[in-house]
């Protein structure tokens, strides 16, 4: 009985968040259009977002491209079809495993930021400090942080997939002698519009969602400095499941149109 | 509910009239009122939850009342827009018990925060003066391009209290200013308090447990006990009331 309970009562708050989260995005629709626009704020944090993620995401784009090479090459050598490395490698990265894996690195790194942030900035009465000098901060923080995520996620992830077709190319020119020119013809004969168009776009829905957790677990947080630690975790928590939920959606339809 | 008559005179700049405030169950605020005067400094003093802080929000929207009115310069703050709040909010200067500075900028950007956003009261290329303006008044020119984290507990609530001014408010609302400051520190904020009022004639409300605080600043005080305004009165009156509860405060 008491268990029952317990489920009832669980999935009561996961609607009731969903909720607010619905409610959360609406408000941002609202405002996102409306005047005054924090144009500084946005660039500033399109800065933090892109630039200082660049790094990462080389890295994880890098390793990416030659992990997934190595471990494909044996298969492919055995059903002697090594020749069709590049093209497979290009559309399983540039479609699927490179926005995927970019997104969820950006969710722990952007997202769980900006919960921590924005979670000590209200613990610490700052985002009552900025209403009360009548600025708004939703548009301040919330608006700009959101559009930001969404606006630098499809950038961090071209630059991603490139980095990881890097590696891959480093590996095929090791182990078979491919040379990069002849790989990245392969690659660009393989890629066709289609492939890149519905790609990209779900990017932006990457980033849109990254940036809508992040600020909402943050800006609602409670419960003092556990409350921070609190909003940054499940901002990645549920932003992790979000992407998925999103991918699934995006391919779905990129299925019926393509 | 004891009243003594209060010393007042001058034009009201905040009333608030029979105000409720609860969170479900809990009932915080029942019936407050209260009234300040142009230039009048005053303390209200309560026990730890009894809404003094609500209330305080309540005065700038952060809270939404259950019920009542609260009139600031002649305003039902409950009838105006988001806009008309944010344009009034310019005139009510807000120190916050933990200093609320952004932590994330300097303390120069701290100050020019609130200018930058309202261009119609100040012209930015007088950021720079009035930021050093700013500081001046609470002796801190030096830690204009200074970290929050590198200031002292003080210093941060002088920078707040810097911050909090800089729009030239007609208002300002001090939550507990002087809240985990030792002695000699809590003197000098009290001290600084006193000397802006002097200075720009502000009408200031002041939370506080801090007796010597209410001591020193009060030309009026007010006693918040049970969600109403227990009793009201002067420093003196106050402080030689055979009322228990009201003694208590005194102690």
């Amino acid at each position: 009985m008491s268990k029952s309970l317990n489920f009832y009562s669980n999935l009561r708050t996961f609607f009731e968040e969903v909720g607010a989260l619905a409610r959360f995005a609406g408000r941002y629709f609202r405002e996102v259009f409306s005047p005054p626009f924090e144009f500084r704020e946005l660039i500033s944090q399109c800065y933090n977002m892109g630039n200082k993620s660049l790094l990462l995401v080389g890295v994880t784009g890098f390793i990416l491209g030659l992990v997934f090479t190595l471990q494909s090459r044996p298969t492919l050598l055995e059903f002697g079809a090594v020749a069709w490395m590049p093209s497979m490698i290009s559309i399983s990265i540039v479609r699927e495993i490179g926005p995927v894996i970019i997104a969820l690195i950006c969710a722990g790194r952007i997202g769980s930021g900006i919960g921590a942030e924005l979670g000590s900035m209200k613990v610490t009465e700052q985002i009552d400090a900025m209403e009360v000098s009548g600025t708004n901060p939703f548009k301040f923080l919330v608006v700009t942080r959101v559009l930001a995520a969404t606006l630098m996620l499809p950038i961090l992830v071209i630059f991603g997939d490139f980095i990881a077709l890097v590696g891959s190319a480093i590996i095929e020119n090791i182990k078979g002698g491919v040379s990069f020119q002849l790989y990245f013809n392969q690659v660009f004969d393989a890629l066709e519009f289609t492939d890149l168009l519905p790609a990209t776009l779900k990017t932006f829905f990457f980033g849109f969602a990254i940036g809508l957790v992040g600020c909402f677990k943050g800006y609602n947080s409670k419960k003092g400095t556990a409350g921070v630690g609190e909003a940054s975790n499940s901002a990645v928590v549920y932003t992790s499941m979000l992407l998925f939920i999103i991918d699934f959606i995006a391919v779905f339809i990129a299925d019926i149109f393509y | 509910m004891k009243k003594n008559n209060s010393h007042t005179s001058g034009k009201a700049v905040l009333e608030i009239n029979d105000l409720y405030k609860g969170f479900g169950e809990l009932k915080v605020l029942n019936g407050f009122n209260l009234v300040l005067y142009e230039g009048e400094n005053l303390v209200m003093m309560g026990k730890s939850g009894s809404g003094k802080s609500v209330m305080i929000k309540c005065m700038v929207r952060l809270l939404e009342p259950d019920s009542g009115n609260i009139k600031i310069l002649g305003k039902d703050i409950s009838t105006l827009s988001h806009q008309e709040m944010d344009k009034l909010r310019t005139e009510i200067g807000f120190l916050f018990q933990g200093s609320a500075l952004y932590d994330s900028m300097t303390v120069r950007e701290n100050l020019e925060f609130p200018l930058r956003r309202h261009t119609d009261k100040f012209d930015l290329k007088d950021t720079d003066e009035l930021v050093m303006e700013a500081l001046k008044n609470v002796g801190l020119e030096h830690t204009v391009d200074l970290m929050p984290e590198e200031l002292s507990g003080g210093m941060q609530r002088r920078i707040a209290l810097a911050r909090a001014l800089i729009l030239k408010p007609k208002i300002i609302l001090y939550d507990e200013p002087t809240t985990g400051l030792d002695p000699i520190t809590s003197k000098e904020i009290i001290e600084l308090m006193k000397t802006i009022q002097d200075k720009y004639n502000t009408s200031s409300l002041i939370i506080t447990h801090d007796v010597d605080c209410a001591r020193v600043i009060s030309n009026r005080m007010i006693l918040l006990l049970d969600g109403i305004n227990y009793v009201e009165g002067t420093f003196q009156e106050l402080s030689s009331s055979e009322d228990p509860k009201t003694k208590a405060f005194f102690k």
